[in-house]
Order: C-alpha cells, then sequence, then structure tokens
C-alpha cells in the first residue's frame, strides 16, 4: 500500500510538472485528491490494514496528499499571477493621448484687474462703492469744481444725452456721491470701480469707453503722507514688494495739491526697456488731497477734515499687466484672446 | 508752449544750467516738459559769405559760378543751381569741410567740370522747419539781411545754438503761457531772479496826443474789463529782425512782418495777446467793445465770413460796424497790410468764458483765444501794449503818440492769503519750518510777511490758479519735493472693508459661470438704434436713450439689453472659426419712463448669457453634440439653486419677442413680494440669427437686483436621512401638449409627506404611442423621516400618484 502511495505520488507530481493551465490543473486536483480521487481510493482500503500499519499509512498518505496540495498551490498562484499579468497588458491604454477636459472660462482680463485691486484695497479696510454710468453734469462736473466754462472742461469731451445728462466721463461723481450719503459721518474710506466714457476716436490705446477704480478716504487729520503711504502699500500688493513709486506735481481740478504717481516699470523694475521709454518709471495713478470746494459741496467742514482721492484706468494697469498692445481687444471679446486669462 | 532757452536767458540766467537736467527739474516741480529740441539740425561750418559776382556755367544752362567772400582768405568759387542766387547777396555758405542736417559734408567737387569750393544754403538745408519760414524764403536760397557781417557762423546768426524745452501745461498753469511766467517757474525751481523788460523806460512817445487820434469805449462791462490802446503813426511795414524772427520760429509761429511779429512777439512774451488795426481803415475814429447780436457777420482776417451767436464779443469801430471778434481774431478790413501807415494797437482782457464760447462755436482756435480763455493777467495789460509799442518805434520807424487811450472797468486787487505752518505740516504731513516756507514764496516772487506761525502772501496777478490756503500748500510741496514727503499710515479708527451683498454675490456667480465652463465678456454700452428692440424689454413700457451726438450709427443709444451686443461678439467669434460659444456678460442697461429724457435714467445690472454651437468639442474618445435648449436652461437652474432661490423661479412658454415661439420661456421669480419677472430665455428666432449669420443660438438675460435680493444669505445644514428611501419608476404616456412641469407638480401634491423627490429620466415620442402622444418616464423617491415605509405604504401613495395622472392628464401607464 505504501509503494502504491509512492506511486501515486510520483505519478500526479509528474502530470502537475506537465500542465500549464488553470482548467487542466483543477481536473488532476479532482483527479487525485478528489473525494472520489485516487489518494482517496487508495486510502479507503486501510480498514483492512492492522492496527501497527494503519498510522504509519495514514501518515504516508497524509504526506503524499500534503506533497501533491503545495504543488498545486504553488501552480495556481502561478497561474494567477500569469493571468493578472495577461489581463494588464490587454488593458493597457496610450498615456500620450489627451484626456476629457474640464470646461473652464475666463473673468474678463479688465475684471481680473479689478477684482485684485478690490481685494487689495478691501484688505485695507475699503468698501467698495458703486454709482450710475448716465450722471447729471451737477455730479460730474460742477461737484468736483469743474464750473462751466472750467478750461479743464477741455479734458474730457463727454457724451451728452441731454443739455444736464451725460455719460459720466469719470468715477468721481461716486465719491461725492458716496459722501453725501454718508451725511458728515467719518471715516470715508471707499474706492469705486466703473465704467466712463469719453469722446476719443478708437485707436491701439483710446477707447471711447472704459474702466476706472478711485479712491477716496476722508477724515480727521488725513494727510498727503498717508496718501503716499497707502499707494505704497497698494503698489507693492499689486506689482511686488520691490515696486517704487514717484509723486509729481500735476493737476486735477477736484484735489489739491494733485499729484501723478508713477511706479517702477513692471517690465524692467526701474532699469529702464522699451515699455517704459527707458524712463524706468511708468505713469499709472493720478491723485491728490480732496479740493476743500469739493468737501464743502459734499457736506464736510475742510477747517475740520480733510481726505485724499486716487484713481487709476483699469485698461492701462491690464495692458501693462498682461502685455496688452491694444486696448480694442479688451472689447472685441475675441476669444483666442479672452482664453488666454483662464488660467492663474 | 514752446520756451526757448536763449530767449529765456534774457530774463534769467542759466549759466552753468545743463538743460537736460532743468527740463527734469521743471518737471518734477511741476510743469511736464514734452522734449528738449536742439535748434540746430547738425548744422557746423557754414557762415555768411557775399556773392560778388555770378555766371553762367559754361555747359549747364541752370547753374551759376559764383565768387563768395565768406572771410577766408581767398574768395571762394561755388557752383550754385538756386534760381534765386544773385550778385550782392549775403548768403549762407557751407565750406569745405562743413556738415549740414542729415550727415551731409560738404567736400570740394567738379560740377560739370567746374571747381565748388562749397555750397550756398537754403533755410531747409539748415535744418529749419520750412512750415514756420516766410514764404519769400521756402523756395530756393536763403538771403540773409544786407547788414549782416560776412564770416559769422549761421547758427549765431540764426539762432541756432538753442535747446527748446516743450511746456506741457495743465489748465491751471497758463501762467506759462508766457516766456515770463516761463521765467518765474524756472527763477523760483533754481532759486535766481528775474529780469523784467523795462517797456515804460525804453519808450519815447512823441508830442502828438493819441486820444486826439482814438477814443475808446466799452459797452459790455461784464465781458471786457480793460481795453486800451496806443497809436503809432508812420510805420513802414516790412521785415522783422533777424533776431525776433529766430525767437518766433523757436516758439513755432512764422514770421510775417514787422508789425505782426512784435504782436505776436510780445503776446509770447507777457501772454498778452495784442491785436494791431490799420488806424486808417477804422470809421470815426473810435473802437468800443459790445456784444454781438445774433447772426451778426465779420470777415475775420483769414478771409472766412463768420456769423455769430448772441453774447459773442466784437470789437466795433465808430459806425458801429464790426472790426475783429475781441480776443479771437481780428477783421479782414482793418488788418495791416503793406500799405498801412498808421497803427492802432489794442491790449485787453477780456471774459476767458466768452472767448472760449465763441471759439468753440466757430471751431477758431488762434494763439490770443487760447490765452484769453485762461484768464490772462489783469496787470500784463499795459506793459505788453507799452512794450509792443516801444518795439514798433523802435523796428517799424513808428512814432508813439502820447498816452494810452483806455476804459478800465475797476483795477485787479491783490489776492492776500494767510496760511498757518501748522496746517501746511498736517495737510502733507511734514516738518517744514516758517523759514523754508517762506524761502520757496520768495523764490516764487510771492511777498510775505511773518506772523505767529503763519504767513500772509500775496498772490501776483499773474497767479490766477491761487484762490485759497490749499494752492499754496501745493506750491510749497512741489518746490519742497513730493520725495521728501514722509511715507505714513492713516491713523484713527479701523475700519472693516468688504462687499455689499449684491456685489458679493456678483463676483460669486461669475466664478460658478467660470468654473463652469463659461467665457465673461464685456461688451460696448452704446449700440445700434432699434436693436434691443427685437427683444422683450426687461421692464415694460420703457424706452431706450438717444445719445445727443453720437459718433456713429452702431453706437448711437445705450443698450437697453445686452442680448444685441453678445449676438455681435458671437458673430465676430463665428467670422474668425470660434463656433462654440458659451459667453455670459455682467452690465448695465438703460431704461427710461421718459419720451423725452429729463432726469437720469433707470440702470439695471443684468445677466446675459448666449449659448451656441457644440457642448464639446469632437475629440478622440467625445462626440460633438450640439447645444441645446436645456444646457441654456440648466445653467440657469444651477445658477438659482446656488442663490438657494431654485424653488421660487418659474418658466412659462408664453412665447417672448425675439425668441423662437416653440423653444423659449420667460423666467419668473416668486418671492415674498409676489411674482415678478425675471427675463427670458431660449433659442433665438430663426430670422434674426440669419440676419446675424449665426447658427442655432440660446440666450438668456436676467434681471440681477430682484434676485440678489431675495437669494439666500446663510446656509442651514439639514439633517441626513437616517431611514432608507423606496424608489417607484413609472412611465406615462400623454399628449405632448401637456408639460412635464404640470406632471411635476401634480405628482407633489399628491405624493405628500413622503414623497422625497421626482425626477424626469426619459422623455419620447414616436409612432408606436400614436399621434401627438408622448411618453414621459419619472422616477419617485418615498421617505419617510422617522422609520422605514412598507412597501405596502408606498404602493398605496404611488397608486394614487398614478390614478391622478391618469384623471387629471388622460396619462395612460406604460407597462
Amino acid at each position: 500500500m505504501k509503494e502504491r502511495l509512492e506511486l501515486l505520488k510520483t505519478e500526479a507530481l509528474k502530470a502537475l510538472a506537465e500542465t500549464s493551465d488553470a482548467g487542466h490543473l483543477n481536473e488532476l486536483r479532482v483527479k487525485y485528491l478528489g473525494k472520489k480521487g485516487a489518494l482517496t481510493e487508495i486510502l479507503r482500503g486501510m480498514g483492512g490494514l492492522s492496527a501497527e500499519e494503519r498510522p504509519v499509512i495514514g501518515q504516508v498518505g497524509n504526506e503524499v496528499r500534503a506533497a501533491i496540495e503545495a504543488v498545486i498551490e504553488e501552480k495556481q498562484s502561478y497561474f494567477q499571477r500569469q493571468e493578472t499579468e495577461a489581463r494588464l497588458a490587454a488593458e493597457k491604454v496610450d498615456v500620450t493621448l489627451p484626456g476629457r477636459l474640464l470646461k473652464q472660462g475666463s473673468v474678463h482680463p479688465l475684471n481680473q484687474v479689478i477684482q485684485e485691486i478690490e481685494d487689495i484695497f478691501i484688505g485695507m479696510g475699503y468698501r467698495v462703492a458703486e454709482g450710475p454710468e448716465v450722471e447729471t453734469d451737477y455730479y460730474n462736473f460742477e461737484a468736483l469744481n469743474l464750473p462751466k466754462n472750467h478750461p479743464a472742461r477741455d479734458m474730457q469731451d463727454s457724451f451728452y444725452l441731454t443739455e444736464d445728462l451725460l455719460m459720466r466721463t469719470q468715477t468721481s461723481p461716486v465719491q461725492v456721491r458716496t459722501m453725501e450719503a454718508m451725511k458728515g459721518d467719518v471715516p470715508v474710506k471707499v474706492i469705486c470701480p466703473g465704467r466712463v466714457f469719453r469722446r476719443d476716436d478708437d485707436d491701439a490705446t483710446h477707447s471711447f469707453q472704459f474702466h476706472q477704480i478711485e479712491g477716496l478716504v476722508v477724515g480727521k487729520r488725513i494727510r498727503m503722507s498717508d496718501l503716499k503711504g497707502t499707494l505704497l502699500e497698494f503698489t507693492r500688493k499689486m506689482f511686488g514688494q520691490d515696486t517704487q513709486i514717484r509723486l509729481r506735481p500735476s493737476f486735477f481740478p477736484f484735489t489739491e495739491p494733485s499729484v501723478e504717481v508713477d511706479v517702477t516699470c513692471v517690465k524692467c523694475s526701474g532699469h529702464g526697456c522699451r515699455v517704459c521709454k527707458q524712463s524706468g518709471w511708468l505713469e499709472i495713478l493720478g491723485s491728490g488731497m480732496v479740493h476743500p470746494r469739493v468737501l464743502e459741496m459734499s457736506g464736510y467742514d475742510p477747517e475740520e477734515y480733510s481726505g485724499f482721492a486716487f484713481g487709476m484706468g483699469v485698461e492701462r494697469i491690464a495692458m501693462l499687466k498682461y502685455g496688452v498692445d491694444d486696448i480694442r481687444y479688451f472689447f472685441n471679446n475675441d476669444l483666442r484672446f479672452l482664453q488666454q486669462f483662464a488660467r492663474v | 508752449m514752446k520756451v526757448s532757452t536763449e530767449w529765456l536767458s534774457d530774463y534769467i540766467s542759466l549759466d552753468e544750467v545743463n538743460i537736460k537736467e532743468l527740463a527734469e527739474r521743471i518737471t518734477r516741480s511741476g510743469i511736464e516738459i514734452d522734449s528738449v529740441e536742439n535748434r540746430n539740425q547738425g548744422v557746423t561750418g557754414v557762415v555768411v559769405g557775399f556773392v560778388k559776382s555770378k555766371e553762367k556755367h559754361p555747359d549747364a544752362d541752370k547753374l551759376n559760378i559764383c565768387t563768395v567772400d565768406a572771410g577766408q582768405e581767398e574768395d571762394l568759387q561755388i557752383v550754385c543751381g538756386a534760381k534765386n542766387v544773385d550778385a550782392g547777396q549775403k548768403v549762407p555758405v557751407a565750406l569745405v569741410g562743413a556738415k549740414l542736417p542729415g550727415g551731409l559734408a560738404i567736400k570740394k567737387a567738379k560740377l560739370r567740370g567746374v571747381l565748388s569750393q562749397g555750397m550756398i544754403c537754403s533755410a531747409k538745408e539748415l535744418g529749419m522747419n520750412d512750415k514756420l519760414l516766410p514764404k519769400e524764403l521756402q523756395e530756393g536760397i536763403l538771403v540773409l539781411p544786407e547788414d549782416t557781417t560776412v564770416g559769422t557762423p549761421i547758427t549765431t546768426l540764426l539762432g541756432l545754438d538753442d535747446q527748446v524745452l516743450d511746456f506741457d501745461l495743465t489748465p491751471n498753469r497758463s501762467d506759462c503761457l508766457s516766456m515770463l511766467g516761463a521765467a518765474y517757474e524756472v527763477g523760483a525751481i533754481l532759486g535766481r531772479d528775474v529780469q523784467l523788460p523795462q517797456p515804460n523806460q525804453e519808450l519815447t512817445e512823441s508830442s502828438q496826443q493819441a486820444k486826439e487820434l482814438i477814443k475808446v469805449h466799452i459797452d459790455a462791462p461784464e465781458l471786457c474789463s480793460h481795453y486800451a490802446v496806443r497809436y503809432i503813426s508812420g510805420v513802414k511795414i516790412g521785415t522783422s529782425p533777424l533776431w525776433m524772427q529766430n525767437r518766433l520760429m523757436a516758439a513755432g509761429i512764422r514770421p510775417i512782418n514787422n508789425i505782426v511779429d512784435i504782436t505776436n512777439y510780445v503776446m509770447l512774451e507777457y501772454g498778452q495777446p495784442l491785436h494791431a488795426f490799420d488806424a486808417d481803415r477804422i470809421r470815426g475814429g473810435v473802437l468800443g467793445v459790445r456784444e454781438a447780436k445774433a447772426g451778426e457777420k465779420l470777415v475775420t482776417l483769414d478771409g472766412q465770413e463768420r456769423s455769430l451767436e448772441a453774447g459773442a464779443l466784437f470789437i466795433v469801430d465808430g459806425e458801429d460796424r464790426p472790426v475783429a471778434l475781441a480776443g479771437v481774431m481780428g477783421g479782414q478790413d482793418t488788418e495791416v497790410t503793406e500799405q498801412t501807415v498808421n497803427i492802432v494797437l489794442e491790449s485787453a482782457k477780456f471774459d476767458g468764458g466768452t472767448v472760449r464760447k465763441t471759439s468753440r462755436t466757430l471751431g477758431l482756435r488762434s494763439e490770443a483765444s487760447q490765452r484769453f480763455e485762461k484768464e490772462v493777467d489783469p496787470q500784463a495789460v499795459i506793459p505788453a501794449l507799452d512794450r509792443a509799442a516801444a518795439l514798433m518805434s523802435a523796428h517799424a520807424g513808428g512814432s508813439v503818440s502820447e498816452g494810452i487811450v483806455e476804459v478800465v472797468q475797476g483795477l485787479p486787487q491783490q489776492l492776500v492769503i494767510e496760511l498757518s505752518l501748522q496746517k501746511v505740516n498736517d495737510y502733507l504731513g511734514t516738518d517744514i519750518s516758517l523759514t523754508e516756507a517762506k524761502g520757496i514764496f520768495d523764490r516764487l516772487h510771492f511777498e510775505t510777511t511773518e506772523m505767529q506761525g503763519a504767513l500772509k502772501v500775496q498772490i501776483p496777478t499773474r497767479r490766477g490758479d491761487i484762490t485759497r490756503d490749499v494752492d499754496l500748500i501745493e506750491e510749497v510741496a512741489r518746490l519742497y519735493g513730493y520725495d521728501q514727503i514722509p511715507t505714513t499710515m492713516i491713523e484713527g479708527e479701523t475700519t472693516a472693508g468688504g462687499y455689499t451683498k449684491p456685489q458679493r454675490l456678483r463676483r460669486s456667480l461669475r466664478s460658478l459661470l467660470v468654473h463652469g465652463g463659461w467665457q465673461e465678456v464685456m461688451g460696448y454700452s452704446f449700440i445700434r438704434e432699434g436693436a434691443s428692440a427685437s427683444f422683450p424689454r426687461l421692464v415694460e413700457e420703457e424706452q431706450e436713450i438717444h445719445l445727443a451726438m453720437p459718433m456713429s450709427e452702431d453706437r448711437s443709444v445705450l443698450r437697453g439689453s445686452l442680448l444685441p451686443g453678445m449676438m455681435e461678439i458671437a458673430a465676430y467669434n463665428r467670422n474668425r472659426k470660434q463656433d462654440n460659444l458659451a459667453l455670459f456678460e455682467f452690465g448695465t442697461v438703460f431704461l427710461s419712463h421718459e419720451e423725452k429724457l429729463t432726469q437720469q435714467p433707470h440702470e439695471f445690472s443684468v445677466l446675459g448669457l448666449l449659448l451656441t454651437g457644440e457642448r464639446t468639442e469632437k475629440r478622440w474618445n467625445v462626440a460633438a453634440e450640439k447645444v441645446d435648449f436645456f444646457d441654456l436652461k440648466g445653467a440657469l437652474e444651477s445658477l438659482f439653486a446656488y442663490l438657494g432661490l431654485e424653488e421660487h423661479v418659474s418658466y412659462e412658454a408664453d412665447q417672448p419677442k425675439g425668441f423662437h415661439p416653440g423653444r423659449s420661456a420667460s423666467i419668473y421669480l416668486n418671492g415674498p413680494e409676489g411674482k415678478q419677472k425675471l427675463g427670458s430665455l431660449g433659442q433665438l428666432h430663426p430670422e434674426l440669427q440669419r440676419e446675424q449669420d449665426l447658427d442655432d443660438t440660446y440666450v438668456a438675460e436676467l434681471l440681477l437686483e430682484p434676485l440678489f435680493h431675495d437669494a439666500g444669505e446663510a446656509v442651514a445644514y439639514r439633517e441626513l436621512p437616517r431611514y432608507p428611501a423606496m424608489q417607484r419608476d413609472i412611465a406615462v404616456v400623454v399628449d405632448d401638449e401637456v408639460e412635464a412641469g404640470a406632471l411635476i407638480a401634480a405628482i407633489h401634491e399628491t405624493g405628500g409627506e413622503w414623497l422625497e423627490s421626482v425626477q424626469v429620466f426619459d422623455v419620447f415620442t414616436g409612432a408606436k404611442l400614436g399621434e401627438g402622444k408622448k411618453s414621459v418616464a419619472l422616477s419617485l423617491v418615498y421617505r419617510d423621516k422617522e422609520r422605514t415605509l412598507t412597501d405596502e405604504e408606498v404602493t398605496t401613495v404611488h397608486n394614487q400618484v398614478v390614478d391622478r395622472l391618469s384623471q387629471t392628464f388622460a396619462a395612460e401607464l406604460r407597462k
């Protein structure tokens, strides 16, 4: 019997060694180890053995079963590995093919600039104020110290609707409206973004409609040095920590003193280049101390309160920031242009 | 204002001043210098020569051989092709070795076999702007005055050794529309003294009394505060001295004749425009100032007949005949001509606003009107008059009659402003001392009196822009230097910044749309008349608004809708092969209830959407599919859900104007204040699409204000369901006309509290269903918050729902 068992083991191991697929392996398991398999068949004859022989043969039987099982298991896991590998090979994709994109538009570049400026000033404690685009002559001019026949009206040829109504030429009327609404309360601290209109023929640097952002602060003892500090902080946040500013005297009817503010060129950091015409400086802001006439007309006593105001052109900043050389791109809305701004 | 530094140094020493650096300093202290122009465009080695003889070239008809004394050891032989060259002339001679503008170098040369030792030059060859040359000098060689010295460098003679500063003046600094004003400004910057001309010392008067020859009167005292004339007899019209011509040309003014040149010269010097009349053409020996009557006419000296509006200012003669347009331009009839012998010279102060209005109405701007518009210095009227009279006596041989004939309506008061030092420093954030401040006013030639902690400052009349203490603070600041002002932050209470609710929501929606694949655009606020009439008015009964003077027909009215502009943008992109568009715009539209505008129109904040082309571009693994109504509607639904208003918005297929009648709806908001129309959505009417050359295009336009008003504020957490839901799907066949919305509403009504949600998951039509029928498949989810529902309970309710559908809509349940 022992010999039969050994013989079975030899035969089974040989058959297993020769098998090369999972199905056949299973058949062999049934053939040798199944309930009606060869091993069971042999061991069934154990009943005819003596009490001494039985455990000996039993142990041999177990050894034979273990040996066959071990090989089967090993084969089985080998076949499984093979099968997995085959499947993986079959499922391979060309990773260089493009994926399915998220759909992504962009905020209009002018609004991106406006939002960025708003964020900076909101962080500095400013509210955002808006006002009508159709203004009265009073708010657009007179309340800003530009009486009728004032020579500075030369600088702003306007779109009138009637004798008294016009498309605002600046966002400054919002400042006046804000002060009026505050009814003498301080501090006033707002920025006013918005669309403005001037009778300019459209070309690469002019557009009859464009956008401005103005700021206004009114309070007790607001100084020109505060204006300088505020604008330095703003320009550094907007254009980088190394930005310097330079104030040049200028003239606006609604501020006194009035200054133009230059920043170190965003392209060359002040070394001189084509963008800054070799000067190292770019003019980007107009500003000044609020004219006492303007304060008076808006209900603030200039002997008690003072303030500063500043303004900038959104298109100009966008053009500098993005290197855009024609203002008309902003309003043609060519998708090939706008989509360039769909990224950080 | 072009300021010749050669001329400027008559009034202020420019010794050891680098002009480029000066220009930078002027810019930094208030007046931008646009350019520094060197009048010498590259001329060297050109001197004055005398043409001793002229002979014809033997081999060339058009050439002459000249013998020229140019102050060299020997006379030069020069071949010259100019028609006007002649013996006896003084001319500019470019010697061998000379250089001319453009880099031309003069060498010895043979012209048709004849040696030429140099070149006789024209004004143009010397780099002079021929627009500014007197007419007779524009052709041929430049013939110089007889009294010029042979051998003199031409650059000296023509004033080419001069750098010209171009002052770009802001409207308040009209004081610098004069050389003297420029001198005061430069003096303040350099801290140097200003030497004024002394016309009353230069002037010699004859014994003839001017008042016997001319009388003046002002009949418009509001518009002319001072009118003064002098009488100059026996003038000889000719050319003005070369130095004067040079300076006029440096200032950009063309020399004409001695009289005109002198009036221009003095205008440039003092900023006070002058006018010279031919005294013998003035009738009645009288000049008066009066307002024009509407339609009155005058031929101005440019030959144009001008018809005046009432309120313009005329100068009239003794017969009340207009002879000049005050402050703007003289009349042709009394103009100074070659034959003029006697002159009435006018100097006056006309009202700036009146001159400005007249010059604008007529489209006639002159050097004079530009200065009057901005109010001339009232104290310059007489010195300028005297100065010009003295020059006419010196350079036109005139005899100046004794006395000034004038009417003065009150002399200008000198303004005195008290300036507190404390205020200066509080205003600027500086620590300037009284001595420093006083020093600045000294440099400006403003007289000051020191007081305790303050200065009394006398404002010269030439600085009409200074009217209150802040104006003086500006003078201090600009000369002290803005670089010296410290950098500080606002003191006092801090403020909380931020957006208003509508501003915040608009920004959030912008973000939402962008991340959903929509592109933001910005259209023009002006559109073609009637363009917005294609669409439903956002607010009933309101009108579009016209510009008074549009720049073009396409931009003649304020947009009453964003849609025409967005369609224009879509067409623009489609013409550039950008066919798949998902565009949105947040913008203002303008409408008014008034037929004729008398007050500000209504401005509405509006959102526009436009969708056309394919949902996604065709790619290797994505099929191209055209967008449809439901892409647009879905975007809006997402937006309303984002605002927490999805349950308050309804859609009604009421065929809004401009839209495809079967694929469009009006949108309503059912808020606490009742039902309100928000706008419309749908496919553009095919006719409109065709007009604009657009493919199937879906648009929507919404009023934002009511949406933002009702939008939810804070998110409130709801407990997650603890018990399982039960889903039942049904498909019903109904008439095509039955709206899904109605089915859903009925299901909700009948389903009661257990019905958690209803979704349409399939809709189709087909021959199998029969004509005019459609199948709608719906998925219903039932759930109770407190316990698990039994199958029987759900079946009961569900059957009621099915019954309701069959009763209300004659719906047949599909098996």
